[in-house]
């Protein structure tokens, strides 16, 4: 081209002219500001709104924050250190800190043992939350159940022992009958289970002071602790009840199928709250005549019952999305249904339903504030009944309830955190 | 499973009811049969010895007896000296109540939230994510305590309102906000009122129909006829001429200030607001991600199809987006009003009289029948939920897509 014009064109450029940097509207913070704060008129209003509505909460809460007391034992008195400012009165949480964690009435040189078990409780978790954990520390999870009812409940260490035992010796039966059926098996486990702890219930009873710790009632349980407590019992007890009734539903066996469905409409239907009104005045009255099953053992029988059923609708969603094919591998391969429920289908069904079950996980654990209406005293029933009802704290509102969602939104949040992290981990799909 | 049937081999044997698949499932069923049944009648055992015991029996003639206790607030007349079975009425229309309501502003503030959570704006978008993640992860008891405590700290009592130079004052002298609950003006139907609801409910007919008329112009022979501004006019201007022509039989009562409280209007009470409140914002968190999740379920190439095809955006939006997103959006968004409904019977930690404050409080705690009581609470709830869930899937069957 420039050879045959070359006399025709009066100039022509023959080195590149030098990158130039973009417009300064067009680069780094103030585009992106103009991208996405000031974009157009109504995202302008929009961000200006939001900006106001910021500036409005931190002026407000800034120097309620700032100012907040830590080191009075009343009301009055931090009223009185703040002599008129803005302030908080944080010193309800400083006094009261182990009634929120522990309730009013567990004793009060005992308090290491909950703190210890909820310290178990997560080198326990450890091996379970984490697949790249060392395996070993499974074994430690295992005991740890036994472990923590020993720490918080007290009572002599052999009460535990034995129900450890009886599993043991159930899993022996199961894997000793396990090449025969594995209905077989977990016959035979259950019995051997049930014979040796009924057996050995008479050692607690003939050496109570064998490593006893001291006893604490159910009914002295309290504060965060038991919505700890109520949490992790009920949703690892609902794991292995949901994943049965999810089968159960989706079984070719009519009378299975339709016993886990009712069960499971059932209870969803129905709000939680009544179901612990059942156990509250209710379930006692289905217990033979003179047993004394206490209202704790009652309201986890009936969360768990609420939980399983909804962990059963969230497992049968992932049994469902799995392909066909899948089921028929499996049969294939010649396996019997429980091998391949064992082998194929729950591995991979379990895994896709992970989400699900964090979001019972944690709505579960959020519903054990429940049971402060029915008059226990939970981290709500604290702050509900014997702080806010005190003299000394009568009317500290802002500071408790924080305290309570701070509490309940740092469990929730890392937990559905933790499901998302772990989705990633186990995804094997190449995305 | 499949099964598989060996030719008959020999007679019967015991074995063969566990090892032949096909007699296998009928001894699985008969033994958990047999053991649900035999489990029923322990526990209705139990049941008969320990009422024998203390001496009770199971009998709803309470329901029929004077309840004795108020209600204070009540949709149908109510005194305490209505029955039991009254009271769980009332108990049955404010749960109602407070469901229906939450479940408007629910929808409303979850739609507004989760199309914000899309906004290109950065800091809305923020600012949303925050407002969803806070909301969802604390329990709605403790929100609900929460608004009813800052309901009766902040909001001034009625005796600010007394002075000449009161402490708080009512918004447009009609509508006044106070810490006991609020207060609105309240119609008062006169002479002649009925003919402007019926004109009213006619031009609502009328919408409706005008709008299938102008889908079917369209869809016919292609013509777009403007719905929105006829809609609306039809909705406003022949209830407010029938209004004047009818001489204004519709007066407003506002509540006045007597003594130390406010009389007249309509009352709603502390209790109902901060639960209306609690559960809309709770639920409203839920709904804004379902609506979130619908929205980016219809993939972004229909968008480009229908842009490509010559449609303008809010017909993109109205014809292609919407349909497919509400496709999403719905099953989930009418199990959260289900949701919502259930944790309505939170009411008890507020002291709003819904089912669960009288029969399942009050009721139960007086008569001292837990058992019959709780059964009843229970079968209103199913009920509610299973009839929810009917409609769901006639729903869900009707916007199935049609699969050939």
């Amino acid at each position: 081209m420039s050879d045959t014009h070359a006399q025709s064109v009066a100039f022509v450029r023959d080195t590149m002219i030098p990158e130039q940097s973009p417009p300064a509207t067009e680069a780094g913070a103030i585009k992106w500001v103009r991208d996405n704060l000031f974009s157009g008129w109504l995202n302008s209003i929009l961000t200006i709104l939001s900006l106001y509505f910021i500036y409005l909460i931190v002026t407000n809460a800034y120097p309620w924050f700032a100012n907040g007391i830590w080191n009075t034992s009343s009301l009055a008195e931090c009223r009185e250190m703040l002599d008129g400012m803005t302030g908080a009165c944080f010193s309800v949480l400083t006094e009261r800190w182990n009634q929120l964690l522990f309730g009013f009435q567990y004793p009060t040189d005992a308090y290491w043992r909950p703190t210890l078990a909820f310290v178990l409780l997560i080198v326990a978790l450890v091996p379970v939350l984490y697949p790249k954990a060392p395996r070993q520390m499974l074994i430690f999870t295992a005991l740890f159940p036994f472990i923590g009812y020993w720490l918080i409940w007290g009572g002599t260490l052999l009460t535990p022992l034995v129900v450890l035992a009886g599993f043991g010796a159930g899993y022996l039966a199961f894997k000793r009958f396990e090449r025969q059926s594995f209905a077989m098996g977990m016959f035979a486990g259950l019995a051997a289970t049930i014979v040796v702890i009924w057996a050995g219930m008479i050692l607690p009873n003939l050496m109570p002071g064998f490593l006893a710790l001291e006893v604490v009632e159910s009914r002295n349980l309290g504060g965060f602790m038991l919505n700890m407590i109520l949490g992790t019992v009920c949703v690892s007890l609902s794991l292995p009840f949901g994943i049965v009734l999810a089968l159960g539903r989706q079984s070719s066996m009519p009378i299975i199928k339709w016993i886990c469905i009712i069960f499971i409409e059932f209870i969803r239907g129905v709000p939680l709250i009544t179901l612990l009104f059942v156990a509250n005045v209710v379930l006692a009255y289905f217990f033979p005549p003179g047993s004394n099953i206490d209202l704790v053992l009652r309201v986890i029988i009936m969360i768990t019952a609420f939980a399983s059923a909804y962990i059963a609708e969230v497992i049968r969603g992932g049994l469902a999305a799995l392909p066909r094919g899948q089921y028929e591998a499996a049969d294939s391969l010649g396996l019997d249904y429980a091998q391949s429920m064992r082998l194929i289908i729950l591995p991979q069904a379990l895994k896709i339903s992970i989400p699900g079950i964090v979001n019972v996980a944690v709505g579960l654990f959020k519903d054990t504030t429940l049971v402060a209406i029915i008059s226990m005293f939970d981290l709500v029933g604290m702050i509900r009944g014997p702080i806010l009802a005190s003299t000394e704290w009568n009317g500290v509102y802002w500071e408790l309830w924080g305290f309570a969602v701070f509490v309940f939104f740092i469990v929730c949040f890392s937990i559905s955190k933790y499901s998302q992290w772990l989705e990633r981990q186990l995804a094997t799909d190449h995305r | 499973m499949s099964t598989y049937s060996d030719p008959p081999s020999g007679s019967f044997q015991l074995s063969m009811l566990v090892n032949d698949t096909r007699y296998r499932s009928y001894t699985f069923q008969f033994i958990a049969l047999l053991f649900l049944v035999l489990g029923m009648a322990y526990l209705g055992w139990n049941l008969v010895q320990n009422l024998a015991a203390a001496g009770l029996d199971i009998s709803y003639q309470f329901l029929g007896e004077p309840a004795g206790y108020d209600i204070n607030q009540t949709l149908i007349p109510y005194t305490s000296q209505s029955t039991h079975w009254q009271a769980s009425m009332v108990g049955v229309l404010n749960t109602l109540l407070v469901a229906f309501l939450g479940c408007i502003m629910a929808t409303i503030l979850g739609v507004v939230v989760g199309v914000l959570r899309l906004s290109n704006n950065w800091i809305v978008r923020q600012l949303m994510s925050i407002y969803v993640e806070i909301f969802r992860n604390v329990p709605v008891l403790i929100w609900i305590l929460i608004i009813m405590a800052v309901f009766i700290a902040v909001l001034p009592q009625p005796r600010d309102f007394r002075g000449d130079s009161p402490e708080a004052s009512m918004v447009l002298n009609s509508f006044a906000f106070t810490g006991r609950g609020f207060y609105a003006p309240a119609p008062i139907f006169g002479a002649g009122s009925s003919v402007v609801i019926a004109a009213f409910l006619a031009s609502i007919a009328g919408i409706f129909a005008f709008k299938n008329y102008a889908k079917k112009a369209l869809y016919d022979r292609g013509q777009i006829i403007p719905t929105l501004w006829p809609s609306i006019g039809l909705f406003f201007v022949p209830a407010i001429i029938a209004y004047f022509i009818m001489g204004r039989p519709i007066t407003l009562e506002y509540p006045e200030l007597t003594g130390f409280n406010f009389q007249g209007g309509i009352f709603m009470r502390n209790s109902l607001i901060a639960l209306w409140f609690a559960l809309s914002i709770y639920t409203a968190a839920f709904i804004a991600e379902n609506v979130r999740a619908g929205i980016l379920a219809v993939s972004k190439g229909q968008t480009e199809a229908a842009a490509s095809l010559g449609l303008r955006p809010n017909r993109i939006m109205n014809l292609v987006v919407l349909p497919q997103a509400l496709r999403v959006i719905i099953p989930p968004l009418i199990s959260q009003y289900l949701n919502l409904t259930k944790n309505s019977s939170l009411a008890i930690a507020v002291g709003y009289m819904d089912l669960t404050g009288t029969l399942g409080g009050i009721t139960l705690n007086q008569t001292g029948r837990a058992i019959e009581a709780i059964l009843l609470l229970m079968l209103f709830y199913l009920t509610i939920s299973l009839l929810i869930s009917a409609f769901m899937n006639v729903y869900n069957n009707s916007v199935k897509l049609k699969e050939r």
